[in-house]
Protein backbone atom coordinates (compact mmCIF):
# COMPACT_ATOMS: atom_id res chain seq x y z
CA UNK A 1 0.00 0.00 0.00
CA UNK A 2 1.37 3.39 -0.92
CA UNK A 3 0.90 6.31 1.42
CA UNK A 4 0.39 10.02 0.85
CA UNK A 5 2.71 11.92 3.18
CA UNK A 6 1.36 15.33 4.23
CA UNK A 7 3.61 18.32 4.73
CA UNK A 8 2.24 21.30 6.69
CA UNK A 9 3.05 24.97 6.45
CA UNK A 10 6.70 25.69 7.39
CA UNK A 11 7.47 21.99 7.37
CA UNK A 12 9.32 19.50 5.19
CA UNK A 13 9.56 15.75 4.69
CA UNK A 14 10.87 13.09 2.33
CA UNK A 15 9.32 10.05 0.73
CA UNK A 16 10.29 6.90 -1.17
CA UNK A 17 8.38 5.47 -4.09
CA UNK A 18 5.64 4.12 -4.12
CA UNK A 19 4.64 6.65 -1.47
CA UNK A 20 3.77 10.16 -2.58
CA UNK A 21 4.08 13.50 -0.85
CA UNK A 22 1.69 16.47 -0.71
CA UNK A 23 1.12 19.91 0.74
CA UNK A 24 -2.31 21.58 0.80
CA UNK A 25 -3.41 25.13 0.13
CA UNK A 26 -0.20 26.86 -0.90
CA UNK A 27 -0.84 30.58 -1.10
CA UNK A 28 2.10 32.94 -1.06
CA UNK A 29 4.22 30.10 0.30
CA UNK A 30 6.24 27.96 -2.12
CA UNK A 31 6.29 24.18 -2.31
CA UNK A 32 9.71 22.93 -3.42
CA UNK A 33 10.12 19.33 -4.54
CA UNK A 34 13.58 17.80 -4.90
CA UNK A 35 13.88 14.48 -6.65
CA UNK A 36 16.48 11.84 -7.34
CA UNK A 37 15.01 9.77 -10.13
CA UNK A 38 17.43 6.85 -9.79
CA UNK A 39 16.65 6.09 -6.16
CA UNK A 40 13.10 7.48 -6.52
CA UNK A 41 13.51 9.47 -3.34
CA UNK A 42 11.73 12.84 -3.19
CA UNK A 43 11.56 15.64 -0.66
CA UNK A 44 9.06 18.46 -0.25
CA UNK A 45 9.40 21.62 1.79
CA UNK A 46 6.63 24.24 2.30
CA UNK A 47 8.54 27.48 2.76
CA UNK A 48 6.98 30.75 3.97
CA UNK A 49 9.75 33.33 3.77
CA UNK A 50 12.68 34.05 1.46
CA UNK A 51 15.61 34.60 3.78
CA UNK A 52 16.50 33.23 7.22
CA UNK A 53 19.24 35.81 7.76
CA UNK A 54 16.66 38.64 7.81
CA UNK A 55 14.71 37.18 10.70
CA UNK A 56 15.79 36.76 14.29
CA UNK A 57 13.53 33.81 15.08
CA UNK A 58 15.01 31.47 12.49
CA UNK A 59 15.27 28.12 14.31
CA UNK A 60 12.61 26.50 12.16
CA UNK A 61 14.68 25.73 9.07
CA UNK A 62 11.76 24.59 6.92
CA UNK A 63 10.22 28.05 7.12
CA UNK A 64 12.83 29.71 4.87
CA UNK A 65 13.88 29.21 1.26
CA UNK A 66 17.63 29.12 2.03
CA UNK A 67 17.69 26.87 5.11
CA UNK A 68 14.65 24.84 4.03
CA UNK A 69 16.26 23.65 0.82
CA UNK A 70 19.56 22.91 2.60
CA UNK A 71 17.69 20.86 5.17
CA UNK A 72 15.87 18.90 2.49
CA UNK A 73 19.08 18.10 0.58
CA UNK A 74 20.60 16.94 3.84
CA UNK A 75 17.73 14.65 4.73
CA UNK A 76 17.62 13.19 1.25
CA UNK A 77 21.35 12.47 1.37
CA UNK A 78 20.90 10.64 4.66
CA UNK A 79 18.03 8.65 3.14
CA UNK A 80 20.34 7.47 0.36
CA UNK A 81 19.63 9.92 -2.47
CA UNK A 82 22.46 10.97 -4.73
CA UNK A 83 22.48 14.73 -4.14
CA UNK A 84 24.48 15.47 -7.27
CA UNK A 85 21.58 14.06 -9.32
CA UNK A 86 18.79 16.15 -7.80
CA UNK A 87 16.25 18.05 -9.89
CA UNK A 88 13.51 20.38 -8.68
CA UNK A 89 9.88 21.25 -9.35
CA UNK A 90 8.28 24.22 -7.66
CA UNK A 91 4.79 25.69 -7.20
CA UNK A 92 3.07 28.47 -5.26
CA UNK A 93 4.18 32.02 -4.57
CA UNK A 94 0.81 33.54 -5.43
CA UNK A 95 -0.41 36.97 -4.48
CA UNK A 96 -3.68 36.10 -2.77
CA UNK A 97 -5.12 39.59 -2.38
CA UNK A 98 -5.02 42.20 -5.11
CA UNK A 99 -3.17 44.86 -3.13
CA UNK A 100 -2.16 47.82 -5.19
CA UNK A 101 0.77 49.05 -3.17
CA UNK A 102 4.52 48.87 -3.29
CA UNK A 103 4.60 47.43 0.18
CA UNK A 104 7.24 44.74 -0.03
CA UNK A 105 5.53 42.31 2.37
CA UNK A 106 2.61 42.06 -0.04
CA UNK A 107 4.90 40.84 -2.78
CA UNK A 108 6.18 38.07 -0.56
CA UNK A 109 5.00 35.34 -2.95
CA UNK A 110 7.13 36.72 -5.72
CA UNK A 111 10.11 37.14 -3.40
CA UNK A 112 9.74 33.57 -2.16
CA UNK A 113 9.90 32.26 -5.72
CA UNK A 114 12.99 34.38 -6.49
CA UNK A 115 14.73 33.19 -3.33
CA UNK A 116 13.98 29.54 -4.09
CA UNK A 117 15.38 29.88 -7.61
CA UNK A 118 18.48 31.64 -6.32
CA UNK A 119 19.13 28.92 -3.75
CA UNK A 120 18.62 26.10 -6.25
CA UNK A 121 21.00 27.83 -8.66
CA UNK A 122 23.64 28.07 -5.94
CA UNK A 123 23.33 24.35 -5.29
CA UNK A 124 23.37 23.54 -9.01
CA UNK A 125 19.91 21.96 -8.89
CA UNK A 126 18.02 22.31 -12.16
CA UNK A 127 14.33 23.31 -12.11
CA UNK A 128 12.45 21.00 -14.46
CA UNK A 129 9.04 22.62 -14.09
CA UNK A 130 7.26 25.35 -12.18
CA UNK A 131 3.75 26.70 -11.63
CA UNK A 132 4.19 29.91 -9.69
CA UNK A 133 2.79 33.41 -9.20
CA UNK A 134 -0.69 34.63 -10.22
CA UNK A 135 -3.40 35.00 -7.61
CA UNK A 136 -4.75 31.63 -6.56
CA UNK A 137 -4.03 28.90 -4.06
CA UNK A 138 -2.62 25.51 -5.03
CA UNK A 139 -2.52 22.00 -3.62
CA UNK A 140 0.40 19.93 -4.90
CA UNK A 141 1.20 16.21 -4.97
CA UNK A 142 4.45 14.62 -6.06
CA UNK A 143 4.78 10.99 -7.17
CA UNK A 144 8.40 9.76 -7.07
CA UNK A 145 7.44 6.68 -9.07
CA UNK A 146 6.76 8.76 -12.21
CA UNK A 147 8.21 12.18 -11.30
CA UNK A 148 4.74 13.70 -11.80
CA UNK A 149 3.99 16.92 -9.96
CA UNK A 150 0.22 17.34 -9.81
CA UNK A 151 -1.24 20.78 -9.17
CA UNK A 152 -4.84 21.42 -8.14
CA UNK A 153 -6.50 24.81 -7.85
CA UNK A 154 -10.06 25.98 -7.27
CA UNK A 155 -12.04 26.27 -10.50
CA UNK A 156 -9.13 25.15 -12.69
CA UNK A 157 -8.38 21.82 -14.27
CA UNK A 158 -5.72 19.64 -12.68
CA UNK A 159 -2.25 20.18 -14.14
CA UNK A 160 0.60 17.72 -14.19
CA UNK A 161 4.03 19.20 -14.71
CA UNK B 1 11.61 34.72 23.33
CA UNK B 2 9.65 31.53 23.92
CA UNK B 3 7.71 33.15 26.77
CA UNK B 4 6.25 35.63 24.32
CA UNK B 5 4.41 32.82 22.67
CA UNK B 6 2.44 31.87 25.73
CA UNK B 7 -0.70 33.59 26.91
CA UNK B 8 -1.42 34.02 30.59
CA UNK B 9 -4.83 32.84 31.73
CA UNK B 10 -5.96 36.29 32.74
CA UNK B 11 -4.83 37.81 29.44
CA UNK B 12 -6.76 35.10 27.70
CA UNK B 13 -9.93 36.12 29.50
CA UNK B 14 -9.38 39.75 28.58
CA UNK B 15 -8.76 38.97 24.91
CA UNK B 16 -11.83 36.73 24.85
CA UNK B 17 -13.93 39.55 26.27
CA UNK B 18 -12.56 42.01 23.72
CA UNK B 19 -13.37 39.58 20.93
CA UNK B 20 -16.84 39.16 22.40
CA UNK B 21 -17.51 42.88 22.27
CA UNK B 22 -15.96 43.33 18.84
CA UNK B 23 -17.78 40.39 17.34
CA UNK B 24 -20.99 41.42 19.09
CA UNK B 25 -20.92 44.74 17.28
CA UNK B 26 -20.00 43.12 13.99
CA UNK B 27 -22.83 40.61 14.28
CA UNK B 28 -25.28 43.41 15.12
CA UNK B 29 -24.20 45.25 11.98
CA UNK B 30 -24.53 42.08 9.94
CA UNK B 31 -27.94 41.15 11.28
CA UNK B 32 -29.26 44.67 10.55
CA UNK B 33 -27.97 44.37 7.02
CA UNK B 34 -29.79 41.13 6.34
CA UNK B 35 -32.73 41.76 8.74
CA UNK B 36 -32.27 38.45 10.42
CA UNK B 37 -31.21 37.32 13.88
CA UNK B 38 -27.70 35.92 14.11
CA UNK B 39 -26.31 33.86 16.97
CA UNK B 40 -22.76 34.21 18.17
CA UNK B 41 -20.57 31.62 19.83
CA UNK B 42 -18.12 32.32 22.63
CA UNK B 43 -14.89 33.55 21.00
CA UNK B 44 -11.82 31.36 21.01
CA UNK B 45 -8.41 32.82 21.71
CA UNK B 46 -5.60 30.46 20.81
CA UNK B 47 -1.90 30.41 20.14
CA UNK B 48 -1.47 28.21 17.08
CA UNK B 49 1.37 26.82 15.02
CA UNK B 50 1.16 27.62 11.32
CA UNK B 51 0.02 24.12 10.45
CA UNK B 52 -2.76 24.37 13.02
CA UNK B 53 -3.72 27.81 11.74
CA UNK B 54 -4.30 26.53 8.21
CA UNK B 55 -6.63 23.83 9.60
CA UNK B 56 -9.11 26.17 11.29
CA UNK B 57 -11.75 26.51 8.57
CA UNK B 58 -12.46 22.94 7.55
CA UNK B 59 -8.89 22.24 6.45
CA UNK B 60 -6.42 24.01 4.16
CA UNK B 61 -8.30 23.01 1.01
CA UNK B 62 -11.77 24.14 2.07
CA UNK B 63 -13.22 26.70 -0.34
CA UNK B 64 -13.88 29.93 1.51
CA UNK B 65 -14.57 33.59 0.87
CA UNK B 66 -12.25 35.82 2.84
CA UNK B 67 -12.30 39.58 3.18
CA UNK B 68 -9.15 40.97 4.72
CA UNK B 69 -8.11 44.37 5.97
CA UNK B 70 -4.65 45.10 7.28
CA UNK B 71 -4.43 47.08 10.52
CA UNK B 72 -2.09 49.91 11.22
CA UNK B 73 -1.62 52.49 13.94
CA UNK B 74 -1.57 51.42 17.61
CA UNK B 75 -2.77 47.95 16.67
CA UNK B 76 -1.03 46.23 13.79
CA UNK B 77 -1.96 42.96 12.17
CA UNK B 78 -4.87 41.66 10.18
CA UNK B 79 -8.57 41.26 10.49
CA UNK B 80 -10.34 38.70 8.35
CA UNK B 81 -13.97 37.90 7.85
CA UNK B 82 -14.24 34.38 6.48
CA UNK B 83 -17.14 32.27 5.39
CA UNK B 84 -17.46 28.93 3.73
CA UNK B 85 -18.33 29.31 0.05
CA UNK B 86 -21.97 28.21 0.44
CA UNK B 87 -22.54 30.58 3.33
CA UNK B 88 -21.13 33.48 1.29
CA UNK B 89 -23.66 32.69 -1.45
CA UNK B 90 -26.49 32.58 1.08
CA UNK B 91 -25.40 35.91 2.51
CA UNK B 92 -25.24 37.63 -0.87
CA UNK B 93 -28.63 36.22 -1.89
CA UNK B 94 -30.19 37.37 1.35
CA UNK B 95 -28.69 40.84 1.03
CA UNK B 96 -29.68 41.34 -2.56
CA UNK B 97 -33.16 40.00 -1.81
CA UNK B 98 -33.04 37.57 -4.69
CA UNK B 99 -32.85 34.10 -3.25
CA UNK B 100 -31.29 31.58 -5.57
CA UNK B 101 -30.17 34.09 -8.12
CA UNK B 102 -26.50 33.62 -7.41
CA UNK B 103 -25.86 30.02 -8.34
CA UNK B 104 -23.21 28.27 -6.31
CA UNK B 105 -21.79 26.37 -9.27
CA UNK B 106 -21.21 29.56 -11.21
CA UNK B 107 -19.02 31.26 -8.64
CA UNK B 108 -19.68 34.88 -7.75
CA UNK B 109 -20.77 37.59 -10.17
CA UNK B 110 -18.95 40.90 -10.09
CA UNK B 111 -21.82 42.53 -8.20
CA UNK B 112 -21.80 39.71 -5.67
CA UNK B 113 -18.06 40.13 -5.17
CA UNK B 114 -18.33 43.84 -4.52
CA UNK B 115 -21.29 43.21 -2.20
CA UNK B 116 -19.19 40.72 -0.23
CA UNK B 117 -16.28 43.13 -0.07
CA UNK B 118 -18.55 45.88 1.21
CA UNK B 119 -20.15 43.59 3.79
CA UNK B 120 -16.66 42.73 4.96
CA UNK B 121 -15.78 46.38 5.15
CA UNK B 122 -18.80 47.30 7.25
CA UNK B 123 -18.56 44.49 9.73
CA UNK B 124 -14.80 44.52 10.23
CA UNK B 125 -15.26 48.26 10.76
CA UNK B 126 -17.91 47.61 13.42
CA UNK B 127 -15.62 45.09 15.12
CA UNK B 128 -12.58 47.33 15.13
CA UNK B 129 -14.46 50.50 16.11
CA UNK B 130 -15.66 48.93 19.31
CA UNK B 131 -12.15 47.75 20.17
CA UNK B 132 -10.74 51.16 19.37
CA UNK B 133 -13.29 52.86 21.64
CA UNK B 134 -12.72 50.46 24.47
CA UNK B 135 -8.93 50.67 24.44
CA UNK B 136 -8.58 54.27 23.20
CA UNK B 137 -6.10 52.88 20.68
CA UNK B 138 -6.02 54.22 17.14
CA UNK B 139 -6.61 51.63 14.46
CA UNK B 140 -6.43 52.53 10.81
CA UNK B 141 -7.41 49.96 8.23
CA UNK B 142 -6.55 49.36 4.61
CA UNK B 143 -9.32 49.08 2.06
CA UNK B 144 -10.87 45.59 2.11
CA UNK B 145 -9.60 42.84 -0.17
CA UNK B 146 -11.59 39.81 -1.23
CA UNK B 147 -10.30 36.38 -2.12
CA UNK B 148 -12.34 33.27 -2.84
CA UNK B 149 -9.98 30.37 -2.58
CA UNK B 150 -8.58 27.60 -0.39
CA UNK B 151 -8.56 28.49 3.31
CA UNK B 152 -4.89 27.54 3.68
CA UNK B 153 -3.88 29.79 0.81
CA UNK B 154 -5.77 32.78 2.21
CA UNK B 155 -4.47 32.21 5.72
CA UNK B 156 -0.90 32.01 4.40
CA UNK B 157 -0.96 35.80 4.04
CA UNK B 158 -1.24 36.63 7.74
CA UNK B 159 0.78 33.52 8.63
CA UNK B 160 3.76 34.79 6.66
CA UNK B 161 3.71 38.05 8.61
CA UNK B 162 3.88 36.07 11.83
CA UNK B 163 6.58 33.89 10.40
CA UNK B 164 8.90 36.87 10.58
CA UNK B 165 8.37 37.13 14.33
CA UNK B 166 8.06 33.58 15.55
CA UNK B 167 6.61 30.17 14.95
CA UNK B 168 3.11 30.78 16.22
CA UNK B 169 0.21 33.10 15.61
CA UNK B 170 -2.33 34.50 18.05
CA UNK B 171 -5.80 33.78 16.77
CA UNK B 172 -8.91 35.52 18.07
CA UNK B 173 -11.79 33.72 16.47
CA UNK B 174 -15.53 34.35 16.78
CA UNK B 175 -18.01 32.11 15.07
CA UNK B 176 -21.54 33.19 14.24
CA UNK B 177 -24.48 31.47 12.64
CA UNK B 178 -27.94 32.12 11.33
CA UNK B 179 -30.01 28.94 11.07
CA UNK B 180 -32.73 30.47 8.85
CA UNK B 181 -30.50 31.12 5.89
CA UNK B 182 -27.74 28.68 6.76
CA UNK B 183 -25.13 31.34 7.28
CA UNK B 184 -22.05 30.90 9.38
CA UNK B 185 -18.59 32.34 9.40
CA UNK B 186 -15.70 33.64 11.41
CA UNK B 187 -14.19 36.91 12.45
CA UNK B 188 -10.51 36.45 12.84
CA UNK B 189 -8.24 39.05 14.32
CA UNK B 190 -4.54 38.42 14.21
CA UNK B 191 -2.67 41.18 16.02
CA UNK B 192 1.10 41.27 16.09
CA UNK B 193 2.70 40.35 19.41
CA UNK B 194 3.47 44.01 20.17
CA UNK B 195 -0.13 44.95 19.48
CA UNK B 196 -1.34 42.20 21.75
CA UNK B 197 0.70 43.77 24.54
CA UNK B 198 -0.53 47.24 23.53
CA UNK B 199 -4.15 46.09 23.87
CA UNK B 200 -3.50 44.67 27.31
CA UNK B 201 -1.63 47.67 28.61
CA UNK B 202 -4.27 50.06 27.22
CA UNK B 203 -6.71 48.23 29.47
CA UNK B 204 -4.35 48.58 32.42
CA UNK B 205 -3.19 44.97 32.40
CA UNK B 206 0.28 43.60 31.95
Amino acid sequence: MSKMIKVGMADGNICHSPDAITTLGLGSCVGVVLYDKNTKIAGLVHIMLPDSTKVRQNQNKAKFADTGIDMLVDRMARAGANTSMLTAKIAGGAQMFAFKTNNEMLRVGERNVEAVKQKLKELGIRILAEDTGLNYGRTVEFYPETGDFVIKAVGRSVRTI
Amino acid sequence: MQEQEKIEDMDLDVLTEIANIGAGNAVTALSQMISNKIDMHVPQVKMLTFSELSEILGGPEALVAGIMVSLDGDIEGYMLFMMENDAAHHLVNQLMGQPGQEKEEEGFSEIAQSALTEIGNIITGAYLNSISKMTALQITTSIPYLAIDMAGAILSVPAIEFGKLGDKALLIESRFCDMDIDLSGYFIMIPTMESYHAILSALGIG
